[in-house]
């Protein structure tokens, strides 16, 4: 039963709403039809606030929050979409571009990828920022699906998935900042690590970087939204 | 004093190039070249990408042929897998080629060369374009512009998009025809056939008028080479290779795929970022040979359609064996249109048309492909290597614009010696050596693939090395 200590009232974007102790900023507004766009949050799997993408700003404070890992509290007065936050956003998405090689025309992910629609969706247009067009390898040792490094935004679902829903914990990251690299087991190829080839990574990964070989050439669009399903089957086991 | 002609660009051409025409010091015209200016660098970027990503990344190599480019690949990608695609598959990318085979030799003859031929090589360069032709002869631009429409809107409605479909994938095709797309193709054919016939009847009213430029538009004897039927019908996406000579004597027949590299060579010229071809035993450059639609109805007996077999046996009595100027590339690109269409309906008439099998799948278990079909302009082979994982460690690609290089220069060289006497010549004297490049179709960007920019350029260019008159258009 829920306490009423435990309800909080909160004003996202000029609107009030109420919310329960715990909640995050991005399920609440969610919750009320308020959209705050994400990259690297997948529902049915914890947040790590990688990618900035739902940075929101807070009345009283000058400094950004993400989000998905920001919990609410009572009056917060929180705006999700400023000129301030768009610029910011566009800019996150540059970055992203501008890092390794998203071609989006010859990529499997073409028209099912987030990464894609959430630029068309914030509106940009060009990338400022050279392209540093680095060359990075493709694993094809995997008898189903590869990984193409180039198109990796490191949002780390995949390390997620396998990590907390397929117990296996295959897929972590190795190095730091601009040199971090999805890694499988110890940075084995991934036909030869303990991967269980359940495809989950692949299923939530958000662009072209995990694909299924089979599904080349043509659209192929992946479905993340199991993941609830199968945690709320697991919890009422 | 000796002097160079600089045409550049050439316009009217797919990509961009240019022609140097040099003059000893008599005015005599001593040496001419056709230079493909551009470099892409497709077969270096694909290395190090998985094989199955192939078709669609080297169909980029160009958006007028396109499908072409994803046929040869996927075709190539298949050797690697060692499958044979469903049958439905087969005959679903047999229609597409033929669709693009139609729309690009539409473009080809109405949009580029059409002004030269209606109009006249000597009208006014302001007027000599499709606008131009669509405003004098307002039937067959519109034509043109149907025929263009009827290839383009099948390869949307087979492959969901007009440039750069990504149905075709090693293995066959992602989904099967819906009939009533069978039913939509099926519905635009009567149109199509009307503007073919236009398009002959046009075309052979005007020849009369250009058997001068005939005698000298790329008219000598070589080798022809194209993809054919185990019948000896005509072939487009599937069969061998054949290479006749001169003479229609059998040089070659029954080339697989896998073997073409045996007898197809690639020699490199300092003037063009476009490689040479020829042909092995012959060395280069006496090996060189001409490919597309004049060598397709050269090689092949019988084209397996009734009225496109009766242009064939028509085209067939303008010589006494093979047709050696490349003016009749004109006339074949016609007949072959009229082809696609026929086929087409052919093709759809297959029981099997709506089978759902369209895709066969595999591994690596090779590691060398190759694959060839016959692309608008001509025979296009991939060759791919592959590593154990399927990524790509070695890719060559042999265009067919590459394949008539040769002749392309050797028929600048004609032309410019037959109409540039003491050193003077007009603008419609420059427009008839761009023209003899026109019968080619040449397609610049394909063959060049290997990294770059630029349209066709002339120069004229004196024994010293100056150059005294430079023809440029933007």
């Amino acid at each position: 039963m829920t306490d009423a200590g435990d309800v909080k009232t909160l004003i996202i974007d000029d609107r009030e709403v109420s919310a329960l102790r715990g909640q995050t900023i991005l399920e609440v507004a969610r919750e009320n039809g308020i959209d705050i766009p994400t990259l690297c949050h997948v529902n049915g799997l914890g947040d790590v606030g990688a990618c900035r993408m739902c940075l929101v700003e807070i009345k009283g404070t000058s400094k950004l929050q993400p989000a998905c890992v920001t919990t609410i509290y009572e009056s917060m007065e929180v705006s999700t979409n400023t000129e301030r936050l768009q610029k910011h956003r566009r800019t996150i998405l540059e970055l992203l571009f501008a890092e390794r090689n998203h071609i989006c025309s010859v990529c499997v992910a073409n028209g099912h990828c987030e990464l894609q629609s959430l630029a068309q969706q914030q509106g940009l247009t060009h990338v400022r920022l050279p392209y540093r067009n680095p060359d990075l390898h493709v694993d094809g040792s995997h008898e189903r699906y590869t990984i193409d490094h180039n198109r990796c935004i490191l949002c780390t679902r995949c390390v997620r998935v396998c990590a907390e829903i397929e117990g296996a914990h295959v897929w972590d990251v190795m190095g730091r900042g601009i040199n971090s690299m999805i890694i499988s087991d110890l940075n084995n190829p991934w036909g030869e690590s303990s991967c269980t080839r359940c495809g989950k990574c692949v299923q939530v990964c958000p662009t072209g970087a995990l694909f299924d070989k089979s599904k080349v050439g043509d659209a192929h669009p992946k479905y993340p939204d199991f993941l609830p399903y199968l945690n709320l089957m697991r919890e009422a086991k | 004093m000796s002097q160079t002609i600089t045409i550049d660009p050439v316009t009217r051409l797919e990509g961009h190039g240019k022609i140097t025409i040099h003059l000893n010091e008599q005015g005599q015209v001593s040496d001419a070249h056709f230079h493909v200016t551009q470099v892409r660098g497709f077969e270096r970027f694909s290395e190090g990408r998985p094989f199955y990503e192939m078709p669609s990344l080297m169909a980029r190599i160009c958006g007028i042929c396109p499908v072409s480019h994803l046929i040869a690949s996927a075709k190539a990608c298949e050797a690697i897998m060692s499958v044979r695609i469903p049958h439905a598959a087969a005959q679903l990318r047999r229609m597409l080629n033929l669709a693009q085979m139609v729309q690009s030799h539409a473009l080809s003859f109405f949009h580029l060369s059409s002004p030269d031929l209606l109009l006249g090589l000597d009208s006014d360069p302001a007027k000599r374009h499709i606008f131009g032709v669509a405003a004098g002869y307002p039937e067959l631009g519109r034509a043109g512009i149907g025929l263009r429409r009827f290839g383009q809107h099948i390869i949307e409605l087979l492959g969901n998009k007009r440039i750069h479909p990504g149905w075709v994938v090693p293995g066959g095709v992602t989904e099967p025809l819906a009939p009533a797309k069978r039913d939509e193709i099926l519905s635009l054919l009567p149109e199509a056939y009307a503007n073919i016939q236009l398009a002959l009847d046009a075309y052979k009213k005007t020849f009369a008028s250009f058997r001068s430029e005939a005698d000298v538009f790329a008219n000598f004897p070589s080798l022809f080479l194209s993809l054919v039927h185990e019948d000896d019908s005509i072939e487009l996406t599937d069969g061998t290779l054949k290479l006749i000579d001169a003479k229609g004597s059998v040089v070659e027949e029954g080339i697989t795929a896998h073997r073409f590299t045996e007898v197809i060579g690639e020699a490199v010229e300092p003037y063009s970022y476009t490689k040479f071809a020829y042909y092995k035993p012959l060395g280069y450059p006496d090996g060189s040979y001409r490919v597309g639609p004049l060598a397709r109805l050269n090689i092949v007996k019988s084209m397996g359609t009734p009225r496109a077999e009766k242009e064939l046996a028509e085209f067939k009595q303008i010589a006494d064996g093979p047709v050696q100027s490349s003016f009749y590339y004109h006339h074949a690109r016609l007949v072959e249109i009229l082809y696609g269409i026929e086929k087409i309906e052919q093709i759809l008439s297959d029981p099997l048309i709506l089978d759902k099998h369209v895709r066969a799948t595999a591994g690596v278990n090779r590691l060398e492909g190759a694959g060839i079909a016959e692309a608008p302009r001509g025979t296009l082979m991939h060759n791919y290597k592959v590593d154990e994982n399927g990524l790509i460690v070695w890719a060559n690609l042999v265009i067919a614009t590459g394949q008539n290089n040769n002749a392309m220069n050797r028929g600048v060289l004609q032309a410019a010696r037959h109409y540039i006497k003491d050193g003077k010549f007009t603008e419609g004297i420059l427009n008839r050596v761009e023209a003899v490049v026109r019968t080619f179709d040449p397609c610049l960007s394909c063959s060049s693939h290997a990294f770059g920019q630029m349209p066709l350029q002339i120069t004229l260019m004196a024994s010293t090395g100056e150059v005294l008159d430079t023809v440029t258009r933007s």
